[in-house]
């Protein structure tokens, strides 16, 4: 692209728009379908979701059995991981960025990336804007507010930063993976009848994938690949990666939800098996 | 095969209205538009509604029918219950004419605003050579039928009528993207789009992308893209730092 060397002219003032009266109709809505069920499921599950994800931030235990680590406590960077006692799980890969003096969950610590991006998602804006802040609760369902200002203003000008977000998220799903990779090449625990891959080796790879092809789908990820461009003709690599991750894009929402169900449920089995609550055997 | 089909429109004028019921005769394959027109022949003659082609691509027909943003024409009966009446509305969001027919120059005045493509100085005059992949990059876009069912969705201007003034609308938000992603257009359209046209009032709820007759993915082709391309210039200070005066993108 050639930058623009045309100034832009001074906007023209704008006519005034006049307010003349609407149509006279008092119902808030006249939709006599159920549009309140598709804002309902969002609101129980991403509740349901926020409400383990905290326990489990903060549950401090239960989140490694060798070698498989819990998504929410990799990577873990406090010298809690490796002091607190994990039994006959092992004691997880950890580095003590922060020392001794940190004495509460070392999930606190990460959390903030996974949980800003998947806040300033484009999806999971309009999922909670719709299930939460009913702005709107559903296509020509009145909202409750006087007043919108949409995402002019602090803080929701905030979202604009969601492609930092995303690169952070690049990063976790690096670890991710590499815990996946580990999860397939380190020896069991002994109390777990030792020897190679369970599986939890697979949950953590499904995991690893399902985390790629999210963030691989994300809109920024799109913006940055090729989207920004305004000759396509002129970048053909970035245009046919521009292709990919437009088809992904469409099924952004899908994975955003399963992708979220899937950590939640790796921290359940990683939690389940560190227990002990799945027995001790040979396939776990 | 014929039956009677209730209907319960919206009549009335800028002073006033209500919502009247009708029974009229109707033929299985039949649509919404049919119907009201039944209604206009058999039940009251001075029922106003506004459409042309009868074939979705004129914009005309345009109404809420059982609450939801539809064109009346595309709208068959046979995806309704035979036995329950069919509610229609003239569009919420813009003034009421009469009955069904509603003043849509809002819109107007939001395409007067759209700056008209702009070559750069030193290109060579129209017609442009353009590679098929970024002439195709435009065409949804270009599929639009301004039938403004998306501007009569978009709760911004819907439930605020004081952003009206503000907001340029899904539809225009399409001309935007349209003439940014053109290889030849020299205008900068972000910050424009962002601090003159109320980009950053849309919270990208997609109903404009759930009623487009035309299916055109308004919110993730041209509204996203949009937004991430102000965030190049507005909000992303590592670009904001890498950005040579005339860089190529
Ligand atoms: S996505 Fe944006 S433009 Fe479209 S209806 Fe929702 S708020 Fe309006
Ligand atoms: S974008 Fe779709 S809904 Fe909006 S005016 Fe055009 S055809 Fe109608
Ligand atoms: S848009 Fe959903 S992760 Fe980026
Ligand atoms: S009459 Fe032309 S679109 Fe319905």
């Amino acid at each position: 692209m050639v930058a623009p060397v045309v100034p832009t002219p001074a906007p023209a003032p704008k006519p005034e728009i006049k307010a003349n009266p609407r149509a006279a109709i008092a119902a808030k809505t006249l939709r006599n379908d159920r549009w309140w069920v598709s804002p309902a499921i969002s609101f129980a599950v991403l509740s349901a979701f926020v409400i383990y994800a905290t326990w489990a931030a903060f549950d401090n235990g239960n989140y490694y059995v060798k070698p498989y680590i819990s998504p929410f406590y990799s990577p873990c960077l406090a010298h809690i991981c490796g002091a607190a006692h994990h039994g006959n799980t092992g004691v997880p890969p950890h580095l003590s960025i922060f020392g001794a003096w940190w004495a509460i969950s070392p999930a606190i610590i990460i959390l903030i990336f996974p949980l800003g991006f998947r806040m300033t998602c484009y999806y999971y804006r309009r999922a909670y804007y719709r299930a939460f802040w009913m702005s709107p609760p559903a296509c020509a369902v009145a909202e409750p507010h006087k007043s919108y200002s949409g995402e002019t203003r602090f803080p929701l000008i905030m979202q604009n930063i969601h492609r930092y977000f995303f690169f952070a998220g690049l990063v976790f799903n690096v670890l991710l993976t590499y815990d996946a990779v580990v999860a397939f090449v380190e020896p069991r625990a002994a109390s777990y009848g030792g020897g190679y891959v369970g599986l939890g080796s697979f949950v953590l790879l499904i995991n690893a994938v399902l985390l790629w092809m999210y963030s691989a789908s994300c809109h920024s990820c799109r913006h940055i690949v090729g989207g920004r461009l305004k000759h396509f003709s002129k970048h053909p690599i970035r245009f046919k990666m521009w292709g990919v991750v437009s088809k992904l894009n469409t099924r952004h929402m899908q994975l955003a939800w399963t992708s979220l169900i899937f950590v939640a449920l790796t921290d359940v089995y990683v939690r389940l098996a560190a227990s002990g609550a799945l027995g001790h055997g040979r396939w776990i | 095969m014929t039956y009677d089909l209730k209907l319960r429109i919206w009549r009335g004028d800028a002073k006033g209205g209500a919502l009247q019921d009708f029974t009229v005769p109707v033929d299985d394959g039949e649509v919404v538009l049919d119907a009201v027109h039944h209604v206009q022949a058999l039940r009251a003659g001075d029922l106003s509604v506004r459409w042309n082609c009868k074939a979705g691509k004129c914009g005309s027909c345009s109404a809420e029918i059982n609450g939801r943003p539809r064109l009346m024409c595309m709208s068959r009966l046979s995806d309704f219950p035979k036995d329950e009446p069919i509610t229609i509305t003239p569009m919420r969001t813009f003034p009421v004419i009469k009955d069904l027919v509603t003043d849509v120059s809002f819109n107007y005045v939001k395409a007067a605003e759209v700056l008209a493509f702009t070559p750069t100085a030193e290109q060579p005059k129209a017609p442009f050579r353009m590679a098929q992949v970024d002439v195709e990059r435009s065409q949804e876009f270009r599929k639009c039928i301004e039938c403004f069912l998306c501007q009569d969705v978009c709760h911004v201007v819907r439930d605020h009528e004081e952003n009206k003034q503000a907001y340029a609308g899904p539809r225009f938000f399409l001309r935007y993207a349209e003439l940014d992603m053109h290889p030849n257009d020299a205008l900068d359209r972000k910050k424009l789009a962002q601090e003159e046209r109320g980009l950053g009032l849309c919270n990208i709820t997609k109903c404009c992308t759930e009623v487009c007759p035309e299916h055109i993915k308004i919110t993730d082709n041209a509204i996203i893209p949009m937004k991430e391309r102000v965030v190049d210039v507005k909000y992303d200070p590592i670009r904001f730092l890498r950005r040579k005066p005339k860089a190529k993108v």
